[in-house]
């Protein structure tokens, strides 16, 4: 193990010193790293993660933190790839069904008429035996899962039993509404085309 | 009061007629050079871009210096050179000074310049299908920084001092015949942090990372590490609100967030205008692109991509 003494040294110093202890290790091997500073930690860390190190870091005091790398026989030979993003756990053999519900209204016709058929069509989703993994509300859609809407304890069954309710922020604040959201989470458009273009099956009624 | 403390602009700016506006900057900062009257060519050359990022012209300057009293006034006289060029090249007239004895050196200036009130570039002014120009290569931190340490060439450095001490006056003047929405400078935010200014969590801009002017050994020394301390805390001020593409690569993403030191202009306008702007600028050959668009919020505020797959 070397160890290499930071303390004192502004950006990019520690870093400089930290990779020629790393040279110096020709291979496998641990370097230790003292510095003063959370933001020479941070910068140690970026290195790492490019290189592939294990990293680990440490509070010893006030102005002292305390950075361990380790490296790996090949670490050098590849970059560590970024985390992927968490997905929604989808079992093989089921489909991932997403639902897009653009208006508070099934169908065109009458408005009356339409609002009664999106009610029925929501807890009729309730009552299916393969829940989707997802209910996008957007534009219109928004005002069903704010306050008054006729539906809120539909997708609360829902959202208890795994679904993801997601709503469009951009829709709840044309709309005012951005305070009355009374049921899952609020979303923005890549999340919605994210979810959209991830799906086996998009349903919209 | 026309633009003050409520917002991020680059001076404050106080209306005193019709058609006279006072834009009051002060800037300064410690030497990241080592050539005294170079020093004093870039830290001169960056207060006065704050005038011009708002539009104005420069008509007064202030020194503002700190020095060590024990050390060699003449170095003192070569920064005060340095200054006293770029205000006179600003169309400028160095009006006095402050100076007081400290351990380390600081130079830097306040700059008076007036502006039309209505003819103001506010950094927030952007609309949804604007372009964004920008004005300078990116980079001149992350070089400054191997330079200091030993690991930046020569060549490099040259280059980025030539970029340092450039004046943003002339590409500020190609501005005035276009429909301006947004201008600022770009300084130790860096390029991200001084865009979020612009997008001011209002808007969201696509930035076209490929299309970026940059000193292509900023890019090399970022892969080697030499990694600044203001780069990481403007990702940590702005990293949230930025989303990369998965091909950006690790040393794209520092040289955007690199603080740039005496940097160029980001500016906004309609799309019908800015290949004319481009153009114009270009014709200066000052290094220059259009390097994004302004869109409707998008949930991100800053969405990093390239323009060619």
């Amino acid at each position: 193990m070397i160890k290499v003494n930071a303390i004192g040294d502004a950006c990019p110093i520690p870093v400089v010193k930290t990779k020629n202890a790393i040279k110096e290790l020709g291979g496998a091997g641990v370097v230790e790293v003292l510095v003063d500073n959370e933001i020479a930690v941070q910068n140690l860390g970026k290195m790492a993660k490019q290189k592939g190190y294990e990293f680990k870091s440490e509070k010893l005091g006030a102005a002292e933190y305390q950075v361990t790398l380790t490296v790996g026989d090949s670490a050098e030979a590849q970059n560590v790839e970024d985390i992927p993003e968490v997905c929604a756990v989808v079992p093989g053999h089921k489909k991932n069904v997403v639902v897009a519900i653009n208006s508070a209204k099934m169908g065109v016709g009458h408005d009356e008429l339409g609002g009664v058929l999106i009610k029925g069509f929501i807890f009729a989703l309730t009552q299916m035996d393969e829940l989707p993994s997802a209910i996008l509300f957007y534009n219109g859609g928004a005002t069903l899962t704010t306050e008054g809407s006729a539906s809120l304890d539909d997708l609360k069954n829902l959202e208890a039993q795994g679904v993801e309710i997601l709503t469009c922020g951009t829709c709840l604040n044309y709309y005012g509404l951005g305070d009355k959201l009374r049921v899952g989470e609020v979303t923005n458009m890549y999340s919605i085309v994210e979810k959209l273009t991830g799906a086996d099956l998009v349903v919209k009624p | 009061m026309l633009i003050g403390f409520d917002s991020a602009d680059d001076a404050a700016v106080y209306k005193v007629s019709d058609d006279i506006a006072v834009v009051q900057t002060v800037d300064f900062f410690p030497p990241m050079v080592e050539d005294p009257y170079t020093f004093g060519k870039i830290a001169a050359t960056n207060a006065l871009s704050d005038v011009y990022a708002m539009g104005g012209e420069v008509k007064t300057a202030m020194n503002i210096v700190c020095f060590p009293q024990n050390w060699d006034i003449n170095m003192l006289g070569e920064i005060l050179r340095g200054g006293s060029e770029k205000v006179i090249e600003a169309g400028g007239v160095l009006v006095g000074g402050h100076s007081i004895n400290d351990v380390d050196v600081k130079y830097g200036l306040s700059v008076m310049g007036l502006v039309h009130p209505d003819k103001i570039y506010a950094n927030n002014g952007g609309h949804p299908g604007d372009k964004l120009i920008i004005t300078k290569r990116l980079g001149v931190g992350i070089i400054s920084t191997a330079h200091r340490v030993g690991e930046a060439t020569q060549e490099a450095m040259d280059q980025a001092i030539e970029s340092m001490t450039s004046l943003n006056k002339y590409a500020a003047q190609c501005c005035k015949k276009y429909d301006i929405h947004g201008c600022t400078d770009i300084t130790g935010f860096g390029f991200l942090g001084h865009l979020h200014e612009m997008v001011d969590g209002k808007l969201s801009c696509k930035v076209y990372a490929d299309q970026l002017p940059i000193f292509p050994e900023a890019l090399e020394y970022a892969d080697e590490f030499l990694l600044t301390a203001v780069a990481q805390q403007n990702r940590n001020h702005v990293g949230r609100h930025v989303r990369f593409d998965k091909d950006i690569s690790f040393a794209m993403q520092e040289v955007m967030f690199d603080p740039q030191s005496s940097g160029g202009l980001l500016i906004v306008l309609p799309p019908d205008q800015a290949d004319a702007l481009l153009a114009d600028i270009q014709a200066l050959g000052v290094p220059s692109a259009i390097v994004g668009e302004m869109m409707e919020p998008m949930g991100k505020e800053i969405i990093v991509t390239n323009l060619n797959k």
